[in-house]
């Protein structure tokens, strides 16, 4: 029978966002003209969004070597890795970024509905989220009303539905004044034997229809994330799809429910291009077909064209395969959930998608059309210019400043003004009024919250932890892509391991600008090719990611971003560091300090100006640090440790004091005992306070440890270096200067609070 | 060993946290009921758990007030037994007019997840040195006519007061409990301070821990 749709036309598939090459490319696979209804299913799943044409030829070779590898990537809807003989950790982090361009509050809480319906639906119950936002500066209105709601919309989202949230990083660049950033991530813990597959079945078995109804939203989502943000995407704000967290909660247990009572053959969240994905997938990894009857969908708006069931963006629902004597049970745990679930179609031996309403049927096309025929492209790329972004340079506000000259005549009112201004700089300041938004302790799994190296959470498995960072430098990566990603790996594995943990895996979001411009696709390019090579290097597999391109107005692409999840493992949680110093000890530097100026964000908030010249990065010599602190913190020989990243040595040390004084130490102060050694060594104090650095750590131990782990250091040949030693004060003294801490946190604490009001 | 319930309603989320942490720390007989369940006063107390039930919708813990659950849940009092209602198990109280008042959003208008420093009062005024717990709500700005506040003030009713008010509760209430004193709402997490946590302060646990047992004293 030929489908009785009309026919798709040529200038049908242009108004849907495919290219006329593609279009003869369907009519070919096809052997005839498309249907409208199958031709929109093809702009969905053919899509950016779902297809990754410009990117899936070079995301093959990603590095992903790993004896706890337990799916290949992009084989399931998340990395899969074991962490113990019974368990496994399952984590993904994704972008929802055109959405919260045009509804910030939706878009970020439908963002979050998106990753943990990717993690439950492995039978992986989620553990703690995170997130990376990247906003224009806050001095603008516009941007503060998209920081405030995008936050919010996260918090409301995963508060209710009940999953601890560890904060994450924020970052505040006027490229993203259009097109903010929002990447979140879950990690979920799931028994291995009742791991659920996306990529099983057979024919004569039952397609069923799980969770919410379906209306409308979220049409042409997919293709809408696959353009550029401009003003018309405004028009398009019915592509943005509407969260119901409750609804996620009430979804979530009964899907664990079904799935840890092996109910269900194969499962798939229906997520972008919604039931046309979900389904193509299922049949074209399974090898077999499905007919589907759309009018038994239950829906909540009426009249519905039949594209518009497949492409709906709905949220909070699911595809499952079943056998059909389960059927009832699952009705019956679905019901118990006030949720409905349907069989809709049933599977065929015939490889073919047949979609039927009422009778009458609209296409009738092969899976693999639509999945493994997807085109791929190599795009062109060429080495570009930085000057991309030097219209977005901050204003600066350093200037003429500096520490040397501060250092040289100690004057407490010149000091006092140059790290008030560093520690409100929205990016310096603490993210505490973000964060004290999110739940972090809900499941009672929390060891380390945000604002940390890492969180740290029990996986419910003797003394089993996790610790969980996400982490992005796209300052790096706009001055040289490759380095600047390896480094972006590199500060991630440090997070871990200053939190005692050792790195298991890796997981991205690789946020660029349009792909069809060269100029980015070299950033994207080059980023990929870093992020592996760092992968490779420091032995942690990449388990899978997402892909974000089209992050780009009118005026321009934002700064090229690529956000790497890591999740580490700790076997005894009581080994967790944290990034608190204490009283009666000592501090020192651990590693391969080496900072430099040129390249560090206070340079360019000083200067404006992206140079070449990033700090050097061995990961040869970062292996060897984390490996050190981590024997080192076996040994229990320390109390603490931070990483250094951006705003180098002064930052890392006044983050380290601040976190301690949190701690009920209200009078914890520190005083320098080698500033004119390091003087002498690093030449001058910007230098050596500001300039950034790999490879290093600050470490807190008490001061009959210190011989010991000097000694051990040498072995191991890492470089250690005593700082000076914390005292009952309130002051942090350096040279002749002598500044009140209490003053300088409560202005480190505070100052973001203003544009979240 | 005593015979706790934890009444379980769509969008709860703390149900499990509380029920295992009172298997765990406290070794009690626990028992979820869910709202559609009706039951009779068997169990020594009963707990609302924290979450969102009914996704908060209409006002939180609204919806939850008129469920079967809640109906013997009122039987229950009447006979005298012990009622803890957290953070959201709070709301559902107040919406019960188990409690007197309301809780409204926070001042800030914004969830707030930390911990704060806490008062204890009454039964609750041998509290420990530093005695705090986390928090973690958006609708804990606890609100009463004048009258009712004289009232609660009068007869002693309020338990636990900040120290320093997060959310704009009048009179800084931060959980009170009833005439009779044996319904008990509370805006803090008592649950999440028993489990050590490596970030806040050492002696947190001790605090979960004491907030139990003397509950568990006046049974």
């Amino acid at each position: 029978m030929f489908p009785s749709d009309r026919a798709g036309t040529k200038e049908d598939a242009l108004n849907l966002g495919l290219l006329e090459k593609e279009y003869e490319k369907i009519c070919m696979l096809l052997g005839r003209t498309p249907t409208f209804t199958e031709l929109a299913m093809f702009s969905g799943m053919w899509s950016e969004h779902c297809s990754y044409k410009n990117s899936k030829l070079l995301l093959r070779n990603l590095y992903c070597e790993s004896p706890r590898l337990l799916a290949r990537p992009g084989e399931e809807n998340a990395g899969v890795l074991k962490i113990s003989d019974n368990l496994a950790v399952v984590f993904k982090i994704e972008s929802h970024n055109h959405p919260s361009a045009i509804e910030p509050y939706q878009g970020a809480a439908t963002g979050v509905g998106g990753i943990m319906r990717d993690v439950f639906t492995m039978g992986a119950r989620p553990l703690v989220s995170l997130n990376s936002l990247r906003f224009g500066y806050p001095t603008d209105k516009r941007n503060r009303y998209l920081l405030k709601n995008v936050v919010r919309g996260i918090a409301d989202y995963g508060n209710s539905l009940g999953i601890a949230c560890a904060g994450g990083e924020v970052f505040f660049h006027d490229s993203y004044s259009k097109n903010p950033l929002v990447n979140a991530m879950t990690v979920g813990i799931a028994p291995i034997d009742k791991l659920a597959s996306a990529r099983r079945g057979q024919a004569g078995q039952y397609v069923m229809y799980a969770g919410a109804r379906t209306g409308r939203d979220g049409i042409h989502g997919a293709s809408f994330a696959s353009k550029e943000i401009s003003e018309d995407s405004f028009e398009e704000r019915s592509a943005v799809q509407v969260g119901d967290p409750f609804l996620e909660k009430l979804l979530m247990e009964a899907t664990l429910e079904c799935l840890h009572k092996g109910l269900v053959v194969a499962i798939q969240d229906m997520g972008a291009a919604g039931l046309v994905s979900s389904t193509s997938e299922m049949a074209s990894s399974g090898g077999f077909g499905m007919i589907l009857d759309l009018e038994k969908i239950p829906t909540r708006e009426k009249d519905m064209e039949p594209y518009e069931y497949l492409l709906s963006e709905s949220q909070e629902r699911m595809l499952l395969l079943v056998e059909r004597e389960k059927v009832q049970e699952i009705h019956n745990i679905f019901a118990k959930w006030e949720l409905e679930a349907q069989v809709i179609g049933v599977t065929t031996a015939a490889k073919e998608l047949v979609i039927r309403y009422q009778g009458k049927e609209y296409a009738r096309l092969s899976p693999d059309f639509l999945v493994k025929e997807a085109p791929l492209y190599e795009r062109e790329f060429s080495p570009t210019r930085r000057d991309l972004w030097q219209s977005k340079a901050p204003r600066p506000i350093f200037e003429g400043e500096d520490l040397e000259t501060i250092m040289e005549i100690p004057l407490l009112s010149k000091a006092l003004e140059f790290f008030s201004k560093l520690l409100s700089e929205p990016n310096f300041a603490s993210k505490a009024p973000i964060y004290e938004q999110y739940d972090c302790e809900v499941g009672l799994g929390r060891i380390i919250g945000p604002g940390e190296n890492a969180g740290v959470y029990r996986v419910g498995e003797g003394s089993l932890a996790l610790a969980v960072t996400v982490d992005g430098n796209s300052l790096y990566v706009a001055q040289d892509p490759f380095e600047g990603t390896r480094h972006t790996v590199a500060e991630a594995y440090r997070n871990i391991s200053a939190a005692g943990a050792y790195a298991l895996g890796i997981t991205n979001c690789l946020n660029f600008g349009n792909p069809y411009k060269p100029d980015n696709y070299y950033y994207f390019r080059q980023a990929v090719l870093g992020m592996s090579q760092a992968a490779k290097e420091l032995n942690v597999p990449i388990t899978g990611g997402n892909v974000s391109f089209y992050n780009e107005s009118e005026e321009g692409p934002v700064l090229p971003t690529p956000t790497i999840g890591m999740v580490g493992l700790l076997e005894d949680e009581k080994e967790a560091l944290t990034s608190h110093a204490f009283l009666d000890c000592e501090i020192a530097l651990l590693g391969f300090f080496n900072p430099r100026l040129e390249g560090s964000l206070f340079h360019y908030l000083k200067t404006g100006i992206l140079s070449d010249r990033l700090p050097p990065l061995s990961l040869k010599e970062e292996k060897k640090t984390a490996g050190l602190l981590l024997q080192l913190n076996k040994k229990k020989l320390l109390r603490s440790a931070i990483d250094l990243s951006s705003g180098g040595l002064i930052l890392g040390l006044l983050r380290f004091l601040f976190a301690g004084r949190r701690l009920g130490q209200k009078h914890l102060g520190f005083a320098f005992k080698s500033l004119s050694l390091l003087r002498e060594e690093f030449r001058n104090y910007d230098t050596l306070f500001l300039g950034e650095t790999a490879s290093t750590y600050l470490v807190c131990y008490e001061r009959e440890h210190r011989d010991k782990i000097a000694e051990l250091a040498q072995r191991e040949q890492v470089p250690f270096r005593y700082l000076g030693e914390t005292e009952a004060s309130d002051s942090f003294s350096f040279g002749k200067l002598h500044i009140s801490l209490r003053l300088l946190q409560e202005i480190y604490e505070e100052s973001l609070r203003v544009y979240l009001r | 060993m005593i015979k706790a319930a934890v009444l379980v309603f769509p969008g709860s989320n703390c149900d499990r946290d509380l029920g295992e942490s009172l298997v765990r720390f406290f070794s009690c007989q626990v028992q979820y009921i869910w709202h559609k369940e009706s039951f009779f006063a068997e169990h020594d107390i009963y707990f609302l758990p924290g979450g969102f039930s009914y996704g908060d919708y209409l006002r939180s813990g609204a919806l939850a007030a008129h469920t079967r659950s809640m109906s013997s849940l009122r039987e229950a009092v009447a006979k005298g037994r012990m009622v803890v209602g957290i953070c959201n198990g709070f709301q559902i109280l107040t919406e019960s007019k188990l409690l007197p008042g309301a809780l409204l959003r926070n001042k800030s208008l914004k969830h707030i997840c930390k911990d704060v420093p806490l008062k204890g009062e009454n039964e609750f005024q041998d509290a420990p040195n530093g005695f705090s717990l986390p928090i973690s709500h958006s609708e804990g700005n606890y609100i009463a006519p004048y009258e009712i506040l004289q009232e609660i003030e009068e007869n002693r009713q309020v338990l636990f007061r900040y120290r320093e008010n997060p959310n704009g509760s009048l009179h800084d209430i931060a959980g009170l409990c009833d005439k009779s004193r044996r319904v008990i709402g509370l805006m803090p997490h008592p649950e999440r301070a028993l489990f050590p946590t490596k970030d806040k302060r050492e002696d947190m646990p001790l605090f979960g821990r004491y907030f139990f047992e003397k509950i568990f004293s006046l049974l």
